[in-house]
């Protein structure tokens, strides 16, 4: 297996494991944000898809390459975007009970 | 230097997801993840500037543009009962990302690939696959587009076993005989697994599914990292599929099944049509039910999925607001498989403006029930169902349930006694401290503000 390889899984085990250990934190109450969060850092696969486009020769390749641009920037702004709608709504107020 | 551009935006990833663990830091937190991924864009963007491809630059220029904006679009117009399947939907998008760019690569390289590379690429084109079309089936079963309730395929779970076995079969083709047939037949196959997985799955179970195709979603972005070796890949795959999976087991737990069950076995159906609807039941109207609550001192509201349906969180406020102005403590018990995602209630009642503060979840509510003067149970059913904690031959036996018969008085709404997505009936309907009042969710809240004010 190549050093780059071996690297990547490194890499790989030891944020899974910061992963497990940070997100068993969140509170239930900001679960669906939590999904909603992670969901749109999962599109960080735009970046394999812009390396895709721009260097892709062939009509294939091209389509692949829009199609796997335009899916993770749906993933990247609408998630971002809705997490952040969401996250807004969650607020502290003071009680009414007299 | 381009290699530590990206570390920065995969810390950022983490340091986000930390904001996440308190509401107070939360929006914070994903406006940081947010800033990593556009860091990250930037770097791939001045990464590959030098290359003179003006056509290729137009196409991800397009995708950038067509993307963003349906993205923003739909991030907009949503309403918040239909979160799940926004995220479904998002969760597919995600993994057909990674699919497309696994396939990019076998493209590419037309399958000349080290091995090594190679089994990411399979297992991104395979993982990819069935997050998309299973992401979509899923969607369109919260949706209402695809029939909600279980479905029995031809074969069953063999089916599936057998386009599993298959995908791998050729998969292991492609990647030993450096054949690019032997990746797309793989993909095609998992194509179709994602679609025979998830259509036999009930609605009910959904929350189980919606959170291990986020898992999935991510751990395809993180095979496509290896396949074009690129660690922010890698660093936010691995985050997201971490999370999914806690949420996954989470889900699981709060179920009281394993996942192979939820995903391959077939449930429900335990009470038969005769037992359901003979016995008597205490019913109350607008008036009663006003009555009890506002001459409690401590009340719970239980919401569950017919609270969505019906739009009722707005409706719910306001009545607990009367209360409130009442001198009366009203708080929220919420179970974690109460919607159709995690989390599902916390979010509709923090749209309708009740402070988080409020929310309890089961392990906070349990012990309060028994110093509750009324629980009012809003479209909620076999998350409050005792035959979990008393009858070993019911199907739920063992969940985690809300103890709301530990309350002094416990008012259900709901439309008739027809039973939960469990397809159970449920006792505590018949007890003589439960009040049934039979309407739509939101008319019933609207119909005993109404009956509270004229008190």
């Amino acid at each position: 297996m190549s050093a780059e390889f071996i690297a990547g899984i490194v890499v790989f085990v030891l944020a899974a494991f910061v992963g497990f250990e940070i997100i068993a934190k969140v509170p239930r109450t900001l679960h669906t944000p939590l999904m909603s969060g992670a969901n749109a850092i999962s599109g960080i696969t735009i970046v394999g898809a812009i390396i895709a486009a721009a260097t892709g020769t062939g009509a294939v390749a091209a389509a692949l390459g829009f199609l796997a641009v335009t899916f993770a920037m749906i993933n990247v702004i609408g998630g971002f975007m809705v997490t952040d709608r969401m996250l807004e709504m969650f607020k502290k107020i003071p009680s009414k009970r007299t | 230097m381009i290699e530590l551009a990206y570390l920065t935006a995969g810390v950022l990833f983490i340091v986000g997801l930390k904001g996440l663990t308190s509401p107070r830091t939360a929006r914070r937190g994903n406006r940081l993840a947010a800033l990593g991924m556009l860091v990250a864009i930037i770097v791939v963007v001045v990464d590959m500037i030098g290359l003179d491809a003006k056509l290729a630059w137009g196409v991800a220029i397009a995708g950038i543009i067509v993307g963003g904006g349906i993205g923003a679009f739909l991030a907009i117009r949503v309403q918040m009962t239909d979160m799940p399947q926004l995220v479904a939907a998002f969760n597919g998008f995600g993994g057909g990302s990674s699919m497309l760019v696994a396939a990019a690569a076998v493209v590419a390289s037309n399958a000349f690939i080290p091995t090594e590379t190679a089994v990411t690429t399979a297992l991104s084109l395979i993982i990819g696959a069935i997050t998309l079309t299973g992401s979509f089936i899923a969607f369109g079963k919260l949706q209402g587009i695809v029939p909600s309730k279980q479905m029995f395929l031809p074969g069953g779970t063999a089916t599936n076993g057998i386009i599993a076995a298959a995908a791998v079969v050729a998969a292991g083709y492609g990647i030993f005989a450096d054949s690019p047939i032997g990746f797309w037949v793989a993909t095609a196959l998992a194509l179709v697994l994602g679609i025979t997985a998830v259509l036999p799955i009930g609605g009910a179970d959904m929350p189980v599914v919606i959170s291990l195709l986020n898992s999935f979603s991510g751990i395809a972005a993180a095979m496509a990292g290896f396949v074009i070796n690129n660690q922010a890949l890698i660093v936010g795959g691995a985050l997201v599929g971490a999370a999914g999976l806690i949420l996954t087991l989470e889900m699981a737990v709060a179920m009281n099944r394993s996942i192979p069950s939820i995903l391959f076995s077939q449930f429900g159906g335990g009470a038969t049509a005769e037992d359901i609807g003979t016995k008597p039941v205490n019913r109350a109207t607008a008036d009663d039910a006003a009555i009890a609550l506002a001459y409690a001192e401590k009340v719970m509201i239980v919401p569950g999925y017919g609270l969505a349906v019906a739009q009722a969180q707005h409706a719910v406020k306001d009545l607990a607001n009367a209360l409130e102005e009442r001198g009366i403590e009203v708080t929220y018990a919420i179970h974690p498989v109460a919607g159709r995602m995690p989390g599902h209630m916390n979010v509709l009642l923090a749209e309708a403006d009740v402070s988080y503060d409020l929310l309890l979840d089961l392990e906070q509510a349990n012990p309060k029930f028994s110093q509750t003067d009324v629980v009012l149970l809003v479209g909620a059913n076999d998350v409050v169902n005792p035959s979990a904690k008393t009858d070993p031959d019911s199907p739920i036996y063992g969940m985690p349930i809300l103890n709301v018969d530990d309350a002094k008085t416990t008012i259900v709404v709901k439309r008739s006694l027809s039973p939960g997505f469990a397809g159970i009936d449920n006792p505590l309907f018949y007890e003589d401290t439960t009040l049934m009042f039979f309407a739509d969710a939101k008319q019933a809240l609207e119909d005993a503000l109404s009956a509270v004010e004229a008190l």
